[in-house]
């Protein structure tokens, strides 16, 4: 009882600190803004850092299940929503930044960018499965689309690829980048390649609650 | 770590001045001769060469400096100033020397735009030597001193526009490439120019990254016509000052009409060829980027257009977008260069 209690205590300090963690590059944006010290294209930066934090988020969300299965630590699986909602987050203030530091509302560049540019296209069709997905994140919406929510989630696949290939068509030269991230992201879908073959389910369900 | 470039602006906001002043005593004290040139090209408000003191007053006091090559102070008092009004000259606001020296393309050193001056400490510009090849009387490499002896340099403030949308207004100090040109005496065969920038991984670290997909060393190239053209300027310093290696030290082109990419930095060899050289951002993306690369708000690049640009400074609520005007403004100057020619095929 009391080491249970104990174990409890340790989840609450470990859940406080994800967020705080989480929210670290959030604020140091922020500050960094009030100050104006983002250089002399502030909006620029703001675009490419809080995109490389999307990116960070969502694959760390894809890393929680295989380090569950690994570890056995059944506790681990809650923070595949969490890390996923901060990717969503910060794919938010991405987006924004995108549409009105960048583009300053013009709303015809905006639309025409989406059309013709196929690397904004990529990077918003991502932006809008990452909010769905998010939007579907509730235990609520979880027992409304019952089986077909394990189906609609599993894009958030789609939307880690996506993101990896909108990247690197924004990288102009050097590809570090894009093998950093993408050699993170390959394993993390391969294992998945393997679990579906495997036949292996994982334990818990995606949402199941600690 | 996460806001690279705000941090790693070495500079003076950050650094009170009287801990700068300091530190420039203390460095006095330990470099002893050398340091008396180096301090008198920095200390602001000394009392000698009239074109020297407006020159020093472009660059904000109290800025960290890379130490000078012994060459510069000599030449240093003899700057020509701008003429105000003339065709080296806009009255656009300039962009603030700070900026200048801290937001750069210079991918030897990193592609983030912090990246250049942040990873170009090892990075040594003196002693320099230029290598003069291929079709011209009097081939040879020849020392930097040897190269600037003749020419007296002169302050020009040009507009830059980078191929990704921004741009600056910035004042260089150099000399026309021209004049260095006839030096060499080219002969009736050389119809190119083309120049290549320093290739030394140990102190160019985004020489080293094993995913880079240049094949350094960067290189770049003119038309004879376009090389001899007066507003084409070999820049060996900005805004009244030596250039720091972020910018290109110690000699860099600058060709104002054309995007930034066309002004090749940290120059160690100079071919005059027949052919028209190979061009790094060609052999990348042929389809991207052009020979010519003239600026011109018709021709959009496959990734994002290009009848607008930003002119930095700007903050997040400011708009400081402006419309492109075709070769960034020195349509008057250059036109003529280019008459018959369909320049959106030659982009």
């Amino acid at each position: 009882m009391r080491a249970s209690m104990g174990g409890q205590r340790l989840f609450t300090v470990i859940n406080w600190l994800v967020h705080l963690v989480s929210l670290l590059p959030f604020a140091s944006l922020l500050s960094a803004a009030l100050r104006n010290t983002l250089g002399p294209d502030p909006a620029d930066t703001l675009a490419i850092e809080t995109g490389l934090w999307t990116l960070r988020f969502l694959l760390l969300s894809l890393a929680i299940s295989p380090l569950r299965d690994i570890t056995g630590w059944a506790k681990l699986t809650p923070y595949r929503r969490t890390f996923g909602l901060y990717g969503l987050f910060y794919a938010c203030i991405h987006f924004l930044t995108y549409i009105a530091f960048l583009l300053q509302f013009r709303w015809t560049e905006i639309s025409g960018d989406i059309l013709e540019r196929p690397y904004i296209t990529v990077g918003f069709i991502a932006y809008l499965i990452l909010v769905v997905l998010g939007g579907t994140s509730t235990k609520a919406m979880m027992r409304r689309l019952g089986r077909r929510w394990k189906q609609l989630h599993k894009l958030v696949y789609a939307a880690n690829i996506l993101a990896l290939i909108h990247l690197i068509w924004i990288l102009r030269t050097d590809l570090t980048d894009a093998v950093i991230y993408g050699s993170i992201l390959l394993p993390l879908l391969v294992y998945r390649i393997y679990r579906h073959f495997a036949g292996k389910k994982s334990k818990a369900g995606p949402l199941s609650m600690r | 770590m996460l806001i690279k470039s705000a941090q790693d602006i070495p500079s003076s906001e950050i650094t009170p001045e009287s801990v700068y002043h300091e530190r420039r005593r203390f460095m006095t004290g330990a470099l002893g001769v050398a340091a008396g040139a180096l301090a008198s090209a920095v200390a602001p408000g000394r009392a000698d060469a009239a074109a020297g003191d407006g020159l020093r007053a472009r660059a904000p006091a109290g800025m960290e400096r890379s130490a000078p090559a012994a060459w510069w102070e000599g030449k240093f008092e003899s700057i020509k100033p701008v003429e105000v009004g003339g065709s080296f000259y806009t009255d656009e606001p300039l962009t603030p020397y700070r900026d200048v020296i801290s937001y750069n393309n210079f991918y030897e050193f990193g592609t983030e735009k912090g990246d250049p001056v942040a990873n170009s400490g090892a990075f040594k510009a003196d002693p320099w030597s230029v290598a003069i090849e291929g079709e011209v009387d009097k081939p040879g490499v020849y020392t930097l001193e040897d190269i600037l002896k003749p020419h007296t340099l002169e302050e020009r403030i040009y507009r830059l526009r980078c191929v990704e949308r921004w741009s600056m207004v910035i004042p260089w100090i150099g000399f026309p490439l021209a004049d260095l040109i006839k030096r060499f005496q080219p002969t009736s065969k050389a119809k190119y120019v083309e120049f290549l920038t320093l290739l030394d991984p140990e102190s160019m670290p985004g020489q080293r990254s094993r995913f880079t997909t240049i094949s350094w060393p960067y290189r770049e190239g003119l038309r004879m016509d376009e090389a001899m053209h007066p507003l084409t300027l070999l820049a060996v310093g900005v805004y009244g000052d030596y250039m720091p290696p972020q910018n290109g030290a110690p000699i860099r082109l600058i060709v104002p009409w054309k995007y930034g990419f066309k002004s090749i930095k940290s120059i160690v060899k100079i071919r005059f060829t027949e052919t028209e050289p190979a061009t790094s951002w060609n052999m990348l993306a042929a389809n991207e980027y052009g020979f010519y690369a003239n600026v011109n708000p018709e021709v959009h690049h496959p990734r994002w257009r290009q009848d607008m640009e930003t002119r930095l400074p700007q903050t997040l609520f400011s708009n400081s977008r402006i419309p492109t005007l075709p070769f960034n403004g020195y349509g008057d100057q250059v036109a003529g260069l280019y008459s018959g020619m369909d320049l959106s095929r030659y982009y």
